[in-house]
């Protein structure tokens, strides 16, 4: 027996791991699904023929960039996360956007936002969001033409004639353009707010569903309940959601009791545009996210804060995008200042 | 107006200036001595200067390059690199290969020393101790392993000798965890 | 019922083979050989006090040390003394240290000089005090540390925790010594009361033991009831399972609510904490006057069939457990030494055990490919289970980069190696590994600068010396110039043989005078 050698540079611990990467991301995808599914069900075909180009083009971005960068393909490949960029990147889309759009965002998404700058792990900045600022930024027209709710327009525009429409923008005979296209809930709020007028003509108008844009609010629902199961699953902490949607909501509340002519109430910044999704799925991308728990919750805060900066005096409808590139910068910050003090550390300092 | 303006805060800025240069001087060269301290004060003269002070004073006047010193190795030479804001460069290999993490020390042959006090008088850390005729000894303590009072130094043949120190628990290192990572994606 | 804390973070871990009988201890044979290393605790190494061919008793005091940090060293059977010399200890690096090795005759004699105390009520704290120090008794939790230097403690002990809690999965020496030897627990524990005279004495125990839980509550009844010793301030506190619970420190916040301050130890809150083994230990050296020769072992792992404890003689090879245990029979499996979340692999199966060792876990040999290790994805959740509020991910940021600053920053000194980090990690980075890694980093380069402080102050006293002397040597050589100038200007022409032989010298001076110049311009460039 005394012939058995050991590796005996290996340290403990002995236990394997109970997660791992690969189970992290696919739990996260999951949560996405019932959100997906009544994006689907109000809007049609459009956003998954999306997610479905970005999904394709992301893993073609991704393989390229492996073997560019000879970094292990096998590993990285289908470890999920190029697949969760690319479905955040298409659910921020228009539905009716064409082909090109998602692709083109995947290329920034994949290639410059995460493999540039280090691949897995060491991206500074969200990919799927700094592929969407880039993408509304070049292409401001293909980006802000909203889709109306399919009940609105009496007809499902079919699966086959969505895919016509994105490669070759072609539409069935019986409906036109303009039927299609609207503006989302925000915008609407940002034109009638800057035209001078009050809020209840936005509410009232057949854009405005229960408590936020018609359609969407459904959707956000769907996506509260892919988040909340997360939390449960203890895949994502409660801290910055929670953060981010009691930022959101305390200067909403605070804004519209000042004014209620000037600013929507807080309800439809909660449901409304990608708060929801932002709140859940995006600002809780562990990699570009604080690390302390008091950092997340200021960051969640902050970013709550800066969403209804941006769309209240900023000058994009919707600011979940930039907001959460905004505060992002500032995580290393928030990280060295929020360091918990350490077992026993003794007043005053918790340096030896 | 532009010209008095800019000229008036040039004055100013000028006055403020050499005001500071002389209130606020440095006495000595503290660089040096930052210097000095990373070094690894092996003292052998492997770099070219006899010893480690002269050598960090030649890099602080910009009369030497920072990779000189193979006893510092790889570390030393990146963390003079880091103090100095200067590119980091490969080590010189004409000066001797650098240090592999393995201690050496001296060792004297009882049998064989004659007695003749060349090493004694050249070890730049009094390691040795030893009278004329009488038998030297290495204090295995205090050398740094700079091999100065090696032969040709030393006239006999075998009698002093580098060894490596003996790995003990208080010496033993965990070993890098990158480096024996299979399929490591990091 | 007692208030309990909680300490941050922990892991509940669970699912993990634990001996199928906890109540009773099986013996094993007496091994051929036993190794007993000089150096089986924290602290100084012994030195033997034996010879070669000595002949020795069970129980017979083969090495020990002055120093205050220490404990001695007990023949375990008797024997004679074959070896004194290297032999593998149980540990990572493969190094061996010098052993004492005995050839055991199968006699198990007891040395004469070993006595019972019939009346250990009657001995005083200092009495007390040196039979523990005496006996070589150190933690047997698995640190090993000298119980005799916790035991004269500089200030008022308000809270004497006896550690039964036993947090790491897989071990349960402790859980089956607590079943079989309650009572002997309960008395060390009264002759600790009398050591250190805490206001509170405390025996915890997770949650997941209720046998030992209920024995040592039965056990104290009794002697509360027998009423001859005083238990009054003895209780038995079940506390939550967590990993790890039983670390002496997150125990103390548990138990007390207070903090052990940073590179302090648990006497500055009050509180002294040991190990129930350790415990029983001190009641045989008590009462029956038999020093640390002997601990049970937990052996147990996925390979082992029949985990089981055993009480083993000190110095015993683990092979010789291995064979007692029956787990032998597979070719490629591996040894560890303590639990799977904080023991270490052992080099191979001669090692012997020692105080130190409170389990052996057979476990399969890991496959030649090993864990594909992903980058960090900044999650966080190791800083979550952290029990110490450390910040693991930046602790391993900086390992990487061997940024021993920023590491002191980050208070590297304070992680206790747990393991509950590495095991969270969802992409299997082995931080503890890191840690370890930058700890004996950190610790070389202290060394190494000291050193280097050492040659510098060596170099320059050298250096003065030498410009001294040859100041000297010059103004030597001035003054004697001078003086044979006058000589030279005073006397005739008769005198210039004695002349040749004086200048002689002066050249000889000179010689030496060149080589110190030459030396010291080497010194001095």
């Amino acid at each position: 027996m005394s012939e058995i050698k050991n590796n005996n540079l290996a340290s403990s611990p002995f236990i394997p791991s109970p997660t791992s990467v690969g189970k992290i991301m696919r739990s996260v995808i999951y949560a996405l699904i019932p959100g997906i599914a009544i994006y689907i069900l109000f809007f049609g075909w459009g956003v998954l023929i999306n997610i479905l180009l970005a999904i394709v083009a992301s893993l073609l971005f991704e393989w390229f960039m492996l073997v560019v960068c000879r970094r292990p393909v096998r590993v990285f490949l289908f470890d999920g996360s190029a697949i969760i960029t690319a479905i955040l990147l298409a659910l921020a889309l228009p539905t009716i956007a064409p082909w090109w759009i998602p692709v083109v965002g995947s290329f920034f998404a994949i290639v410059v936002a995460k493999h540039l700058y280090g691949g897995l792990g060491y991206n500074v900045f969200n990919p799927a969001m700094a592929a969407y600022a880039v993408l509304l930024i070049s292409f401001p027209l293909e980006m802000t033409l909203w889709s109306v709710p399919l009940e609105s327009i009496k007809s499902n525009l079919g699966f086959l004639n969505s895919i016509n429409f994105s490669f070759y923008r072609e539409l069935p005979p019986s409906l036109n353009f303009d039927a299609i296209t609207s503006a989302t809930i925000l915008d609407q709020l940002r034109t009638e707010i800057g035209l001078g007028h009050s809020i209840e003509k936005v509410v009232n108008s057949s854009v405005f569903g229960f408590v936020a844009g018609a359609g969407y609010e459904w959707v956000n629902l769907g996506f509260l309940a892919g988040g909340l199961w997360l939390i449960y699953r203890k895949i994502i902490t409660w801290h910055i959601p929670v953060a981010m949607l009691l930022g959101l909501l305390s200067i909403s509340t605070f804004c519209y009791l000042l004014d209620a002519e000037q600013f929507s109430s807080p309800w439809i910044h909660l449901f409304g545009g990608a708060s929801i999704l932002g709140a859940f799925f995006i600002a809780t991308d562990p990699i570009t996210a604080s690390t302390t728990e008091k950092g997340r919750l200021i960051y969640g805060f902050c970013i709550g804060l800066l969403v209804f900066s941006i769309r209240a005096w900023g000058g994009y409808p919707d600011g979940v995008a930039f907001a959460v590139l905004l505060i992002g910068l500032t995580v290393p910050l928030l990280d060295h200042y929020t360091a918990p003090k350490v077992y026993g550390a003794r007043k005053g300092y918790d340096k030896n | 107006m532009a010209i008095i303006a800019l000229t008036m805060l040039a004055l100013i800025f000028g006055v403020l200036l050499g005001y500071t240069a002389i209130r606020f001087r440095v006495e000595g060269d503290p660089i040096v001595d930052s210097i000095d301290a990373i070094l690894p004060q092996t003292q052998c003269g492997q770099c070219g200067y006899p010893g480690c002070k002269p050598y960090a004073e030649a890099i602080a006047s910009d009369q030497a390059e920072i990779n000189q010193c193979p006893p510092g190795g790889e570390t030393g030479m990146k963390a003079l690199a880091e103090l100095l804001g200067r590119e980091p460069i490969p080590l010189n290999p004409e000066n001797g290969a650098a240090d592999d993490g393995l201690p050496m020390v001296a060792i004297i042959n009882d049998a064989t020393c004659i007695g003749c006090t060349k090493c004694v008088q050249v070890c730049p850390v009094d390691a040795i101790v030893g009278a004329a005729k009488q038998v030297h000894s290495v204090l295995d303590v205090y050398c740094t392993g700079c091999e100065l009072c090696l032969p040709p130094l030393c006239p006999v043949e075998n009698c002093i000798v580098m060894i490596s120190v003996e790995k003990t628990l208080k010496t033993w290192k965990w070993s890098n965890p990158q480096f024996h990572l299979e399929d490591s994606a990091t | 019922m007692r208030k309990l804390w909680r300490f941050t973070g922990g892991i509940k871990l669970k699912g993990f083979n634990k001996p199928s009988n906890t109540s009773s201890i099986h013996q094993i044979p007496i091994p051929e050989k036993l190794i007993l290393p000089l150096r089986q605790h924290i602290g100084e190494a012994t030195e033997p006090l034996i010879s070669i061919g000595q002949r020795v008793f069970k129980g017979e005091l083969l090495a020990s040390s002055t120093s205050f940090i220490s404990a001695p060293v007990h023949a375990s059977s008797s024997g004679t003394i074959v070896d004194i010399g290297k032999y593998s200890i149980p540990h990572q690096s493969g190094i061996s240290e010098t052993c004492i090795v005995i050839e055991t005759d199968g006699l198990d004699e007891w040395d004469s000089n070993i006595t019972a105390n019939i009346h250990p009520e009657k001995l005083s704290r200092e009495n007390l005090h040196t039979i523990v120090k005496s006996a070589g008794i150190v933690g047997l939790g698995g640190a090993a540390f000298p119980s005799a230097a916790k035991l004269k403690p500089t200030r008022k002990i308000n809270s004497l925790i006896i550690n039964g809690v036993e947090c790491e999965p897989y071990i349960s020496c402790d859980d089956a010594l607590m079943q079989s030897r309650p009572d002997e627990i309960i008395r060390g524990v009264i002759l600790l009361q009398r050591m250190l005279e805490p206001n509170e004495c405390i025996i915890a125990i997770e949650d997941n033991k209720p046998k030992a839980i209920d024995s040592l509550r039965t056990a104290l009844e009794k002697l509360a009831n027998a009423g001859v010793l005083d238990t009054t301030n003895i209780s038995v506190i079940p506390i939550p399972t967590i990993f790890p619970a039983g670390s002496e420190k997150q125990l103390v916040k548990v138990l007390t609510g207070k903090e052990i301050p940073q590179h302090g130890l648990p006497y500055e809150v009050g509180v002294v904490c040991l190990n129930v083994g350790t415990t029983s230990a001190i009641y045989d050296a008590v009462y029956h006057g038999q020093p640390l020769i002997s601990r049970v072992v937990t052996v147990t792992g996925s390979e082992v069939n029949q985990p089981d404890n055993y009480n083993v003689l000190l110095g015993t090879p683990v092979v010789n457990l291995l064979n007692a245990a029956g787990s032998i029979g597979f070719s490629k499996y591996k040894l560890i030494m303590g639990g799977p979340m904080m023991g270490m692999n052992l080099p191979n199966s001669d090692v012997p055990v020692v105080k130190a060792t409170n389990c052996i876990l057979v476990e399969k040999a890991e496959q030649e490919k090993g864990t594909k290790v992903m980058p960090c994805i900044r999650c966080g959740t190791c800083t979550t289970v952290c029990p110490m509020k450390l910040l693991p991910q930046q602790l391993y940021w900086h390992a990487k980069s061997k940024n021993l600053e920023k590491l002191d920053h980050f208070n590297l000194s304070d992680c206790i190696e747990c393991g509950c980090c590495a095991v969270v990690c969802p992409s299997k980075i082995p931080l503890v590994h890191y840690f370890r890694y930058a700890k004996s980093e950190k610790k070389e380069h202290e060394i190494k600068l000291k050193i280097a402080d050492q040659s510098r102050i060596r170099s320059l006293v050298r250096e003065s010396r030498l410009e001294k002397s040859k100041r000297e040597q010059e103004e030597r050589k001035a003054k004697r110039k001078a003086e044979r100038k006058k000589k030279k200007a005073s006397i005739p022409k008769k005198d210039k043989a004695i002349e040749g032989q004086s200048t002689s010298v002066p050249e000889k001076i000179e010689d030496k005078g060149v080589k110190t110049k030459k030396v010291a311009k080497i010194a001095k460039g």
